[in-house]
C-alpha cells in the first residue's frame, strides 16, 4: 500500500514547463481557428480602420522635404543635388577613361576630344595587375575574363559597369573605415550604429532605391549613392573587428612612444589591423558589383541595364551573354581584390633609387597606354575591338532554350505542377489562414523561451507593427514563399555539406564551387530559371533556392569540420562506427553551427525573394517593386522595413538559440 | 644568424665593478620614480568601493563585491640608476602596476611621482611630452609594427616626434648597432628569430634615450637559452647607459640575476622589497623563502653577509665586501688564513674563514 505513494512523492511527474505553454498555445491557436472565423473576425483579416497608414505619412513627409524644407542658406533639394554633383565629377572622369571617351557638346553634336582607354591598354593593365598581385595564373585569369569582354560584344556595358565600381569602392571603404573608427573609439555611437546597420543590411535593396531615386534624381550618381550605401556595413563592421583585433601591446607601445589620438590610430592601429581591413575592401567591391547591376533599374546603366532589359524582352541569348559578362567581370574582381588583400607583407630589399626603379610597374602602365593611344589613332581596331572580330553565341542559347522548350515542356511542366499543387499551394494557403492574433502571440512565445521578456517584447512587437501597417496577408506570402525555399536549400544544402566534411577530395571542389556562386551577383540567378520555367511562384522559389543555398552548405561543412579532434579519437577509442560518430558526436557539437547556417540561408532567401519581384510574385517585394516603379516612398520603405523585421525576427531567434547551446555545450 | 657579441665575459667584469659601486650608499641616490599608495580596482564603480571601506578595502571585501583588486596599495619608490625587478607569478598584478606607472592604465587612486611630478596630475599633452622623451618601454611579445622594417621601427618614436628623416634614422642606426643587429636594418619582423625581435624592441625603446626604462617580461617568450644570452646581453647594456630600469618577470632565477632590488608581488600587494641578499637572508613571509630555497646562496650571498669582527689574526689578502661568495670560494678553498674584507674606501671592516665560505657552498643548515 505504501509504496506506490512513496514513489510518486519521491518523483513528482517532471514536466518541462515549456512543453505546456506550447501545447496551451498552440491549442488555442486550433481552437481560435476553428471557432473564431464569425466570432472573432478582426483576428484573422486585420480591420482596415485600425492600419496606420505609415506609409502616407512617409511619402507627404518626403514631399515637403524635398519641395518645401528650407535650412536656411539652401534648400534641401539643393543640399542633395550638390552632393550628387560632388560624387558625379570623378565619376564622369573615370567614365570618360574607359567608356565615353572625353567628349565636347552633348548628344549626337558631341566631338570626341580624347579617346577612351583601348580595349588593349585595360586588357595590359588589368592582367599586370593581377601578376603583382599574385602570380601569371591570376593574371591569365583575369587577362581571359576581360578579352571575354572585348570578344563578346559587352565592351562598353562593362566598362560603364567598371566605372561605377571604381568611383563607389573608395567612397564605400572611406565611408566605411570612418564610421567604423567611430564605432571602435566610442562604444557608446557603436551602440547606435550596431542597430542601424542590422537594419541596413536587412531592408532589400529595393526599398531604399526609392527615397534615393526621390532625393537624387534619376541616373547613375543615385545609383552610385544606393551603391555606396549598400556597400557601408561589411566595411564598417569589419574595421570595428578589425581594430579591436590589434594586440594590446601595439597599442601599448604607441602610447608609449607618445602617439597623440591621432598619430595612435593612422600610424599604429591602422597599419597593424591591415590585413583584416583589406578583407573588407574585397567584400565592398563585391557588395558595390552586386548593387551596381540592381541599380540599372533607377539608371546607372551597363551589364545590369543589359540584362534587365534582356529578360523583359526575354531575349535569352543576350540575357545569357550579359549575364555570362556579369559573371566573368564578378569573379576577375573577386580574385583580383581577394589577392591584393592576401599579399604577403613585405621582405628586405636593398632600397631603389629613382623613381622608375620605384615604380616600374606604373611606369610600365603609363607606357602601355602611351603606345596604344599613337597606335590606336593610325589602327582603330587597336584602339576599339573590331565588330568583325566580335563573336556571338545569342542565337546558340535561345535555340537551345527553345529546343528544351519544345522537347522536354511537358516534364519541365508537370515537375513544375506537381510541386506546386502538393507542396507550395497547400503551405500558402495554411500561412494565410492562420488567424494573425495567434502568430504574433507564437512569435513572442518563442522569444520569451529563447531570450526572455526583452527577446520576447522585440519579436512580439516587430510581428504586430507588419499587421498593423496592414501589409499581414502579403507578409505571409513572403513567409510562405522564404520558408519553402529554405526547407528546400536546406534539404539539399546540409547533406552536401556532411559529404563534404567528410571527404577532402570533395570538401576542395565544393569550395570552389560555392566560392564562385557567392561572387555572382543576385542578378544572374534569374536568368536560367526564367528561360526553363517563365514567370511565376515556382521560378522565383528556384532562384532563391539557388542563390541561398551556400551557407547552408558551408556553414554545415565548417561545423562539422571544427569539432575538437580528440573528441572524435575518443568516440573511435569507444568503438563508434562512422554513422555513429556523425550522429552521436559530430551532428549535437555542429548543431548551432548548422543553424547559424540556416539562419544565413533565410537572410540570403530574402535578400533574394525581393529580386524575383521582377519574375511576378506577389509578396512584399512585389510591393517594394511596385512602390519603386511609382516612386513612392511610403510605400516602397514600409514594406522594405516589414522585409527587414521578418528577417530580425528569425534572425534573433535563431542566434538566441544557437548562443545558448553552444553555452551549453561549453563552446565558448 | 651572424650578430656581433663583445666579450661578454669582460663586459661582465666591469659590470660588476659598476654595479659594486653603485649600491653601497643607497640612501644618497635620488628617487626617480615613486609611488605612494597606489590602487587599481576594475569593476564598475572604484572610487565608490575604496571610499565605503575607509581607503583600503581588503581582497576579501573586493571580491564579495564584484571588483577585482589587481593593484592593492602598492608604495615603493626607484632609484636613479638602478635595476628594479618586480616578481611575482602571472595574475599577481604586476603588468598592471608597471602600466599604472606609466599611466597606460589610470589607477584608481594614488600618486605616481616621477622626478617629484605626480603623473596622475599631469595633463594630457605634458604626459605625452613626458613619454615622448623620458619614457622608453620593451613588451613581452616584442609589439614591432609588422608594416615597418627594423628602421623604421627603431625609428618610430623619433618619427612621432616630428624629427626629420635623416636625423631619426642616423640615431636610429647608432642603437642599432648599439643591440647588435647591423645589417638587418631593410628586415622586416616578421623575418626575424624572436630574440631579434626583442634587440629591436629594445633598440626602439633606447632611441629616445629615455630616462627610465621599463621592461614588461622581455625575454619570457624567448627559449631559455636564448633567454640567457639576452639577460647577458641586457646586463651589458646597462653597463653602458645606466639607465634607470623597472623590470617585470615571472622568473625569481631572472630576477636574481639582474637585479640590484627586487619586489615580491602577490596578490596585487608588495610581500616584500630588498637586495637578493636581503630576500635569500630573510624572507619576510613564507611565501617569499619559497622562491628563494632553490636559489644557490654563494650566488647571491656576498662577502659582508659572513664576515665575522677582525680577529687581529694574520690574513691571506683582501677582498672587497660586495664580491659574492661564489667567485671568492675558489681561491678560497685552498686558503690557510682568513681573507680581510674593505669596504669601497679600502678600511678593512672585517674578515672571513674558509669554513664559513665552504658552509655556504655546501648550503649548510642554520648558516645565513
Amino acid at each position: 500500500m505504501n509504496g506506490p505513494t512513496v514513489l510518486s512523492a519521491r518523483r513528482p511527474l517532471a514536466v518541462n514547463p515549456w512543453l505546456v505553454a506550447w501545447a496551451v498555445a498552440l491549442g488555442l491557436v486550433v481552437v481560435v481557428s476553428l471557432i473564431g472565423k464569425d466570432t472573432l473576425p478582426w483576428a484573422f483579416k486585420f480591420p482596415r480602420q485600425w492600419v496606420i497608414p505609415l506609409s502616407v505619412w512617409i511619402s507627404d513627409f518626403t514631399k515637403w522635404l524635398l519641395n518645401d524644407f528650407d535650412l536656411g542658406l539652401f534648400t534641401f533639394k539643393e543640399l542633395t543635388r550638390s552632393i550628387a554633383w560632388v560624387i558625379e565629377q570623378p565619376y564622369w572622369l573615370v567614365r570618360s577613361l574607359l567608356s565615353t571617351g572625353f567628349l565636347q557638346g552633348r548628344g549626337s553634336d558631341a566631338v570626341l576630344v580624347f579617346p577612351r582607354l583601348s580595349w588593349v591598354a585595360v586588357i595590359f593593365i588589368i592582367t599586370m595587375m593581377g601578376y603583382y598581385a599574385k602570380d601569371w595564373k591570376l593574371a591569365l585569369l583575369v587577362g581571359v575574363c576581360f578579352l571575354y569582354l572585348a570578344v563578346f560584344g559587352q565592351w562598353d556595358s562593362a566598362m560603364a559597369t567598371l566605372s561605377s565600381i571604381i568611383i563607389a569602392v573608395p567612397f564605400g571603404v572611406m565611408g566605411g573605415l570612418l564610421l567604423g573608427i567611430a564605432g571602435f573609439r566610442s562604444p557608446r555611437l557603436e551602440l547606435i550604429i550596431r542597430p542601424i546597420l542590422d537594419l541596413m543590411q536587412t531592408v532589400p535593396v529595393f526599398a531604399y532605391l526609392v527615397p534615393i531615386l526621390i532625393l537624387f534624381g534619376f541616373g547613375p550618381v543615385s545609383a552610385m549613392i544606393a551603391t555606396i550605401i549598400y556597400a557601408l556595413p561589411p566595411m564598417v563592421r569589419i574595421t570595428m573587428l578589425g581594430l579591436r583585433q590589434v594586440p594590446s601591446e601595439i597599442t601599448e607601445f604607441g602610447s608609449m612612444a607618445g602617439c597623440s589620438p591621432l598619430q595612435l590610430l593612422w600610424k599604429v592601429q591602422i597599419p597593424a589591423a591591415k590585413t583584416t581591413l583589406m578583407v573588407g575592401v574585397n567584400q565592398v567591391v563585391m557588395m558595390s558589383l552586386n548593387m551596381v547591376i540592381i541599380a540599372s533599374m533607377i539608371g546607372a546603366g551597363g551589364l545590369g541595364f543589359d540584362v534587365l532589359s534582356a529578360l523583359r524582352r526575354l531575349k535569352i541569348g543576350e540575357g545569357v551573354e550579359a549575364g555570362f559578362a556579369i559573371t566573368l567581370l564578378a569573379i576577375a574582381l573577386d580574385r583580383l581584390s581577394q589577392a591584393y588583400a592576401h599579399r604577403p607583407p613585405p621582405m628586405h630589399g636593398a632600397a631603389r633609387q629613382g623613381f622608375i626603379r620605384r615604380n616600374p610597374n606604373l611606369v610600365l602602365a603609363v607606357f602601355i597606354i602611351a603606345v596604344t593611344w599613337m597606335v590606336g589613332t593610325v589602327m582603330t581596331s587597336m584602339q576599339t575591338f573590331p565588330e568583325a572580330w566580335q563573336i556571338t553565341t545569342g542565337a546558340f542559347w535561345g535555340d537551345l532554350v527553345r529546343a528544351i522548350n519544345i522537347n522536354y515542356f511537358d516534364q519541365l511542366d508537370s515537375f513544375k505542377n506537381f510541386l506546386l499543387l502538393n507542396l507550395m499551394i497547400p503551405f500558402k494557403r495554411f500561412l494565410l489562414g492562420l488567424p494573425w492574433v495567434t502568430v504574433v502571440g507564437l512569435v513572442g512565445l518563442a522569444g520569451w523561451q529563447l531570450g526572455g521578456w526583452r527577446l520576447s517584447l522585440l519579436t512580439g512587437s516587430l510581428a504586430l507593427f507588419i499587421a498593423i501597417v496592414g501589409l499581414w496577408p502579403k507578409s505571409m506570402v513572403t513567409v510562405y514563399l522564404c520558408g519553402i525555399s529554405v526547407l528546400i536549400a536546406c534539404l539539399i544544402g546540409i547533406p552536401i555539406g556532411v559529404a563534404a566534411s567528410r571527404n577532402d577530395r570533395l570538401h576542395r571542389i565544393v569550395q570552389a564551387i560555392i566560392d564562385t556562386l557567392q561572387t555572382l551577383p543576385s542578378f544572374v540567378y534569374l536568368m536560367p530559371v526564367v528561360m526553363l520555367f517563365r514567370v511565376g511562384d515556382f521560378s522565383a522559389m528556384l532562384a532563391v533556392i539557388a542563390y541561398a543555398l551556400v551557407p547552408a552548405i558551408r556553414y554545415t561543412d565548417h561545423g562539422l569540420r571544427q569539432v575538437p579532434a580528440h573528441l572524435i579519437e575518443a568516440a573511435r577509442a569507444t568503438g563508434c562506427t562512422r554513422r555513429q560518430i556523425l550522429w552521436k558526436v559530430q551532428m549535437p557539437l555542429a548543431l548551432p553551427e548548422i543553424m547559424l547556417g540556416v539562419n544565413q540561408t533565410i537572410m540570403m532567401a530574402l535578400s533574394m525573394l525581393v529580386i524575383t519581384a521582377l519574375v511576378g510574385t506577389r509578396d512584399l517585394g512585389q510591393e517594394v517593386y511596385i512602390a519603386l516603379t511609382k516612386a513612392d516612398t511610403g510605400r516602397g520603405l514600409v514594406a522594405g522595413v516589414c522585409v527587414a523585421f521578418i528577417a530580425i525576427i528569425s534572425d534573433r531567434l535563431i542566434s538566441a538559440w544557437s548562443n545558448r547551446r553552444k553555452a551549453e555545450l561549453g563552446l565558448e | 644568424m651572424q650578430e656581433r657579441r663583445p666579450d661578454r665575459k669582460l663586459f661582465s667584469r666591469r659590470f660588476r665593478l659598476i654595479r659594486s659601486r653603485q649600491r653601497s650608499p643607497m640612501s644618497s641616490q635620488s628617487e626617480k620614480l615613486v609611488c605612494n599608495n597606489v590602487w587599481k580596482i576594475f569593476g564598475e564603480n572604484p572610487k565608490s568601493v575604496l571610499a565605503r571601506h575607509n581607503h583600503a578595502p581588503s581582497a576579501g571585501q573586493l571580491a564579495q563585491e564584484g571588483y577585482i583588486g589587481a593593484v592593492r596599495d602598492v608604495s615603493l619608490s626607484v632609484k636613479e640608476g638602478e635595476i628594479f625587478i618586480i616578481m611575482g607569478l602571472s595574475g599577481c598584478g604586476k603588468s598592471t602596476l608597471v602600466r599604472c606607472m606609466s599611466r597606460l592604465i589610470e589607477p584608481s587612486a594614488g600618486e605616481i611621482l616621477f622626478n617629484g611630478q605626480d603623473l596622475l596630475k599631469t595633463g594630457e599633452k605634458e604626459l605625452i611630452d613626458i613619454r615622448r622623451h623620458k619614457m622608453g618601454m620593451v613588451f613581452q611579445h616584442f609589439a614591432l609594427l609588422p608594416h615597418l622594417n627594423v628602421m623604421g621601427n627603431v625609428a618610430f618614436p623619433l618619427e612621432i616626434q616630428g624629427v626629420n628623416r635623416q636625423t631619426r634614422e642616423a640615431r636610429a642606426a647608432e642603437v642599432i648597432e648599439l643591440v647588435g643587429l647591423v645589417g638587418r636594418e631593410n628586415y622586416y619582423p616578421r623575418e626575424l628569430s624572436g630574440g631579434q625581435q626583442q634587440r629591436v624592441g629594445i633598440a626602439r625603446s633606447l632611441a629616445v634615450e629615455p630616462e627610465i626604462w621599463f621592461l614588461d617580461e622581455p625575454f619570457s617568450a624567448l627559449d631559455p637559452l636564448i633567454r640567457r644570452e639576452m639577460q647577458d646581453e641586457f646586463l651589458r647594456l646597462q653597463s653602458v647607459l645606466h639607465k634607470t630600469i623597472v623590470f617585470i618577470t615571472h622568473d625569481f632565477d631572472e630576477a636574481i640575476r639582474l637585479a640590484d632590488r627586487i619586489a615580491i608581488m602577490n596578490g596585487g600587494e608588495i610581500i616584500q622589497t630588498g637586495t637578493p641578499e636581503e630576500l635569500v637572508l630573510n624572507p619576510a613571509t613564507e611565501y617569499v623563502s619559497e622562491f628563494t630555497r632553490g636559489i644557490p646562496r654563494a650566488k647571491v650571498l656576498s662577502a659582508s653577509a659572513i664576515m665575522v669582527p677582525v680577529s687581529g689574526d694574520a690574513v691571506s689578502g683582501q677582498v672587497a665586501m660586495a664580491t659574492k661568495i661564489d667567485d671568492l670560494a675558489a681561491d678560497m678553498v685552498s686558503a690557510n688564513a682568513p681573507r680581510a674584507v674593505i669596504n669601497n674606501d679600502g678600511a678593512v671592516v672585517g674578515e672571513i674563514t674558509r669554513d664559513a665560505v665552504l658552509a655556504v657552498l655546501v648550503e649548510k643548515e642554520g648558516q645565513p
